[in-house]
């Protein structure tokens, strides 16, 4: 059995996950304090990518990445990087279904911090930037960890968006679940068997990963 | 050394307009109701909310001035706020809460000084235990150091007590004013509690929907408060209405059917009187005048008596007198009597 379609899933599920956290805190906290006409568009468009089918969010983005669009030439021109049918295109699409979990359960979570912590530690004299990082990030880490696992785990099984972006290229671009459809789809049973298996025990790891996760959040400060 | 404000903020219909100088030494209360605009003030202070208009300066440094474009961050004011949750980080130790808001310094001289702090509020039993884990009065003490650590021109304490249960108020009150002595700046204390306000502070300036009346000592304000809500902060508990009497020297009190002997101030609106000056007395005395005792309400060591006066118009408020026990257990009749007070105790007000 060649595992690579193992790797490439979480390789692209990890790296995506990375770009997740960070845009969506960074939305997430500025979106938290705008005003509330912006705040309501914002959230609208922030959202989209949730509700939005799958292959319509790959057929958008195949508009700006694909190789003969603005964005996707400039860069084949440029840098002589192809931005669909290779592994980071998968990465780009998993991003963009897996961002608005993150940015909204971070959003949640920076709502309901008591703003009396950040004034407290303007008037003490710490920097914006600690008081994001070293309270606010603290204080809501459990809404910030159960937004990051959600979004490793909406990576790691994506298909739709994947699947238009970067195609299936066994041993290029193959993921777990494009592998899983194609071998279906050429009637190897048996390997599309296996591979269920394998998807099967891989969420039941990260669903036993977060509610361990939970327990120990709940004794973790007093 | 001096903070003196001088700000207005319009928030929807509220209108904060305030003007107040503390001085170092003993506190400045800002007393008012709740929602007259003392957090407010406080946040303004602080950095926290900007006002729309006005000047703030602390020793001569200012901290925000509409006119000049000036407005420093919090972090530059070094203006020390006590809030009423008190706003410790929850996810750090006391002694972490409070080494972070050292500023910069080595490591060996932070762990000494927090450790001094730690000393100075006595929590070096408390040092490794998170906030959740303190009593409240534990709880404000290590804000107190945290506070200190940053090292601040200024205290600003927001309803100090209001988290607390009342029988260990006062020993946390006495504590609180031993930090607040050793101290070297001026401190602002908000409260709406006369009680707190009087034990505690020196000067005070009190806030009515968001306007500040001049600073006055507190014997000033509990000897002629200017105002009805002033008055009734200070612990006033009967107003009337009042207009000038038939002749010069009398005040005239419609509701209560009575003429007495006051002279008349310009401008006066309301009468208020004091519950402990209205006293028994013989019929014919001076501003002596019969009534019915309406209701008595008995207090841990006194009696109030609600009077209703004979020649009361009806639907009158009742006139509240404050008797000690022994007093009133000496009355000889305790449904009829005849009350009187002197002039220099009724207050003519605004």
């Amino acid at each position: 059995m060649d595992w690579f379609p193992l790797y490439n899933s979480i390789r692209i599920a990890a790296v995506s996950t990375v770009l997740v956290f960070f845009l969506g805190v960074f939305a997430a906290q500025a979106i938290a304090r705008a005003p509330r006409l912006v705040k309501g568009v914002l959230d609208v468009v922030l959202t989209l990518p949730l509700v939005l089918p799958p292959t319509v969010v790959g057929w958008l983005l195949l508009l700006a990445l694909g190789p003969r669009r603005p964005l996707g030439s400039w860069f084949l021109e440029a840098f002589g990087l192809r931005l669909a049918m290779t592994w980071q295109s998968g990465v780009f699409a998993a991003v963009a279904v897996s961002f608005p979990l993150m940015y909204r359960t971070a959003r949640g979570a920076f709502e309901s911090f008591d703003q009396t912590l950040a004034q407290a530690g303007r008037t003490l004299g710490l920097s914006n930037f600690y008081i994001f990082w070293r309270v606010q990030m603290p204080v809501c880490r459990q809404g910030i960890l159960a937004g990051t696992v959600l979004a490793f785990a909406r990576a790691l099984g994506e298909y739709g968006a994947t699947s238009m972006l970067a195609g299936y290229t066994p041993g290029r671009t193959a993921t777990v679940s494009t592998t899983v459809y194609q071998l279906w789809r050429t009637g190897q049973d048996a390997l599309a068997f296996r591979w269920v298996l394998v998807n099967l025990g891989i969420s039941a790891a990260v669903l036993l990963a977060v509610n361990l996760l939970e327990r120990k959040e709940g004794r973790s400060w007093p | 050394m001096a903070l003196t404000a001088r700000i207005q903020k319009r928030y929807g219909d509220f209108l904060l307009d305030v003007d107040f100088t503390a001085e170092d030494g003993a506190a400045l209360a800002l007393l008012g109701a709740s929602g007259c605009g003392k957090s407010a003030t406080l946040k303004c202070v602080a950095g926290i909310d900007r006002p729309d208009r006005g000047r703030i300066a602390l020793d001569g440094r200012v901290l925000f001035d509409s006119a000049a474009g000036v407005n420093l961050p919090p972090q530059q004011r070094r203006v020390g706020f006590l809030f009423q949750s008190y706003a410790l980080f929850p996810h750090m130790t006391v002694e972490r809460n409070v080494a972070v808001c050292l500023g910069r310094m080595d490591k060996r001289r932070r762990r000494e000084r927090t450790a001094e702090l730690l000393a100075l509020l006595h929590l070096e039993d408390q040092a490794d235990l998170y906030p959740r884990q303190l009593s409240g009065g534990q709880q404000q003490r290590a804000a107190l150091a945290r506070i200190l650590a940053a090292k601040p021109g200024v205290l600003l304490l927001d309803e100090p007590f209001s988290a607390l249960d009342g029988f260990l108020k006062w020993q946390l009150e006495q504590e609180l004013r031993e930090v607040l002595e050793r101290f070297p700046g001026p401190a602002v204390w908000v409260s709406h509690d006369r009680g707190e306000v009087y034990r505690n502070c020196s000067r005070v300036c009190v806030l009515e929907d968001g306007k500040s009346a001049p600073a006055a000592s507190m014997a000033e304000l509990m000897a002629n408060p200017g105002t009805v809500a002033a008055a009734r902060l200070s612990g006033c508990k009967n107003f009337a209405p009042v207009r000038p009497g038939p002749a010069p020297g009398l005040v005239e009190v419609p509701a209560w059917g009575l003429v007495l002997r006051a002279p008349w101030r310009e401008g006066a609106a309301a009468l208020g009187l004091r519950a402990d000056r209205v006293r028994p007395e013989e019929a014919g005395a001076v501003n002596a005048f019969p009534c019915q005792v309406v209701r008595v309400t008995e207090d841990v060591s006194s009696v109030f008596a609600a009077l209703r006066p004979e020649a009361a118009s009806p639907g009158a408020p009742p006139l509240w007198m404050e008797l000690a026990k022994g007093a009133w257990a000496a009355l000889p009749d305790r449904e009829r009597l005849w009350a009187a007070v002197r002039p220099e105790d009724l207050m003519l007000l605004k």
